[in-house]
């Protein structure tokens, strides 16, 4: 059953819709992390499920409650901002330690959740130091202490991580999800950062302009995109424009090239199809005759991501990337013809019947808070 | 530790300069205040002892004093949650009530005065006939743009939206943020409405002259014109008082925001 209920929410800030009717419903202790680029929503719906803004139409339900009209101070949301929230006037133990005295909880139990929640996230021994004497880092383990200190149904993140260096963004992000499976808290997540949407969250859901285009879980996210805006979205796609010529055999027409891809049966004849192919599917050597399913064309550039190492390739009118191991990378350098096999098999469709694939670009934030 | 930085000697002759404008008239005031008021000679504390055996003095004090106090207490109850209220929810009505701040500064006394006498008149005489009521509201007129544009630096200065809407997820009503989370991190910005709002109600000569109360300026005045010795010693008093007070106020708003004064000094 469902613990937390986004129903149809819509909320518009002048001529411009934040949010178009979404739909969400998550589970009791689960994590649902909401993607998407700037001004596509995410942090106006978590405002929304806070309490600091009003939807325009729709409801939200916690626990089977309509909780949309209720003050944000009887809500029990614990949340985590964006910005350092914590107040500067006290202590690292005042600040987890002030949602309760709010509640009237006696001294001796506000001094063992205090100090237990800050044993949680690891400071234990700066409760009493004031904001300023903490790293960023630190200052968000204080805010999520803080947050959890008054037992919430909900726990909201709005981009927590995001003021935080990359090393401490990883370990935190973890530490976060380590706590929410402790805990077994409900929790919203907004982030536009999809590696740590899908490396902690229980289900994602993508959002672009207002709408929802596709919620589930992180594998199939990266798996199956639902639509186009998600498949640009999430990961790095090679995105290739066919015709689909044989719905039986699953085979497409690619600028006078013939492809295999399972996902092309019973497509319907002549249907104008995207081919998305994830780069570290693409099998790339050295040219040695174009076999089926294989594209040959020039490595254009190398980009060392590590372990792996990123290729561009040019066959024709058609731009491919290819992630190979940095080892093997070494022997195809900028330049080398080679032969790039796609794989028939983990190809997806999308149909662009519906019109031209949307570009991602930063949209401006919505007016107002 | 950062290196001390070596003040420049173009700064230390302007400095010296500011002090002599400053130091000098003071230092005369203070040499003329020892004559005699009799023989007109050197050296005498006959005309502090005058001042500070003078009921006048201790009462007109004690009237501006306690205006001042009663000044700064409506100012602030006023000003905060307006000004905050500002901020929040409606900051494009900043520009507005900064402008209607102005207004004070751009009316002379005079005309305010005559204005809020005529705009007064016939209210009830506990109001009317008292420095509590009349004088206290005009002094809040102007005080409001020394207030005002020191809050509003004070408000500028924290996040007011994160830090009420993370006080409000936490379950306060707005008075336990006012008076818990936001009062604290803008004290220094309230001290320092609350000592100009001081130093301008106990100087305050002409609404006080016009309204016919007897505050400590008018008592200044009267001494002057009558008695010229014992008006310098009085002067330097009220200056010193003056700065004591500023010192007590600076001293009780340290004590009880010591920690968000540490704070403020870190920002």
């Amino acid at each position: 059953m469902a613990f937390l209920e986004l129903q149809d929410l819509h909320r518009d800030f002048g001529t411009n819709k934040a949010l178009d009717g979404i739909e969400i419903s998550l589970g009791e202790g689960e994590f649902l992390s909401l993607l998407g680029p700037s001004g596509c929503g995410k942090t106006t719906a978590l405002r929304l499920v806070a309490g600091f803004d009003r939807p325009d139409q729709g409801r939200i339900v916690v626990d089977g409650k309509d909780v949309t009209r209720v003050a944000p101070n009887k809500r029990d949301m614990g949340m985590v901002f964006q910005a350092y929230s914590l107040f500067p006037n006290m202590t690292a133990r005042q600040n987890v330690e002030f949602g309760l005295k709010i509640r009237g909880k006696d001294k001796a139990d506000r001094r063992k959740r205090v100090d237990d929640l800050l044993e949680l996230v690891g400071l234990g021994h700066a409760g009493d130091r004031y904001p300023h004497q903490l790293s960023g880092g630190m200052q968000q383990r204080v805010a999520l202490a803080r947050a959890l200190a008054i037992e919430p149904r909900v726990l909201l993140l709005d981009e927590p991580l995001s003021a935080l260096d990359a090393k401490v963004r990883v370990q935190l992000r973890e530490e976060i999800r380590r706590i929410q499976l402790e805990l077994g808290i409900t929790t919203l997540y907004v982030t536009h950062d999809q590696e740590e949407a899908l490396s902690v969250s229980d289900h994602v859901a993508v959002m672009y302009r207002g709408r929802i285009e596709q919620m589930c879980a992180p594998a199939e996210m990266y798996t199956s995109p639902a639509t186009p805006f998600v498949a640009e979205f999430i990961g790095t796609m090679n995105r290739l424009e066919a015709t689909v010529v044989d719905p039986s055999a699953g085979t497409l027409d690619m600028d006078g090239k013939t492809l295999t891809v399972e996902a092309a049966r019973g497509k319907p004849r002549g249907a104008r199809v995207l081919v998305l192919i994830r780069p570290e599917t693409v099998e790339v050597s050295a040219a040695n005759g174009a076999g089926p399913n294989t594209l040959t064309g020039d490595v254009l550039t190398h980009t060392f991501l590590g372990p792996v190492t990123r290729l561009r390739i040019a066959s024709g009118a058609a731009s491919l990337i290819a992630d190979m191991p940095t080892a093997r990378a070494a022997a195809l350098p900028p330049g080398s013809k080679v032969d790039a096999a796609l794989p028939a098999t983990e190809a997806r469709l999308l149909d662009l019947s519906d019109g031209p694939l949307p570009e991602i670009a930063e949209e401006p934030a919505p007016v107002g808070r | 530790m950062k290196p001390r930085r070596a003040i420049a000697p173009s700064a230390l002759v302007w400095l010296l300069l500011g002090a002599v404008y400053f130091f000098v008239p003071l230092i005369a005031t203070f040499l003329f205040s020892l004559k005699s008021n009799q023989t007109g000679k050197c050296c005498t504390v006959a005309n502090y002892s005058w001042v500070v055996h003078n009921g006048a003095f201790w009462h007109t004090l004690k009237i501006s004093f306690l205006l001042a106090l009663e000044t700064i207490a409506i100012s602030l109850a006023l000003f905060v949650p307006t000004i905050y209220w500002v901020h929040l929810k409606v900051p494009r009505l900043r520009p507005v009530i900064a402008f209607l701040a102005l207004i004070p500064f751009v009316i002379p006394p005079i005309v305010m005065v005559v204005g809020l006498l005529k705009f007064f008149k016939g209210t009830p005489s506990w109001f009317y006939a008292q420095p509590w009521g009349f004088l206290a509201g005009a002094y809040v007129i102007l005080a409001f743009p020394y207030m005002f544009f020191s809050l509003d630096a004070g408000f500028r200065s924290i996040d007011v939206h994160t830090l009420t809407e993370a006080s409000q997820s936490l379950g306060a009503r707005w008075g336990t943020t006012l008076i818990k989370v936001i009062l604290p991190n803008i004290r220094a910005a309230a001290l320092a409405g609350a000592f100009l709002t001081l130093a301008i109600v106990m100087g305050e000569f002409t609404i006080a002259n016009l309204s016919a109360f007897h505050t400590f300026p008018i008592f200044i005045q009267y001494v002057n014109e009558s008695q010229g010795f014992p008006a310098a010693s009085l002067t330097l008093l009220s200056f010193a008082i003056t700065w004591a007070a500023m010192a007590s106020l600076l001293v009780v708003g340290r004590k009880r925001g010591q920690r968000a004064a540490i704070v403020a000094g870190a920002r």
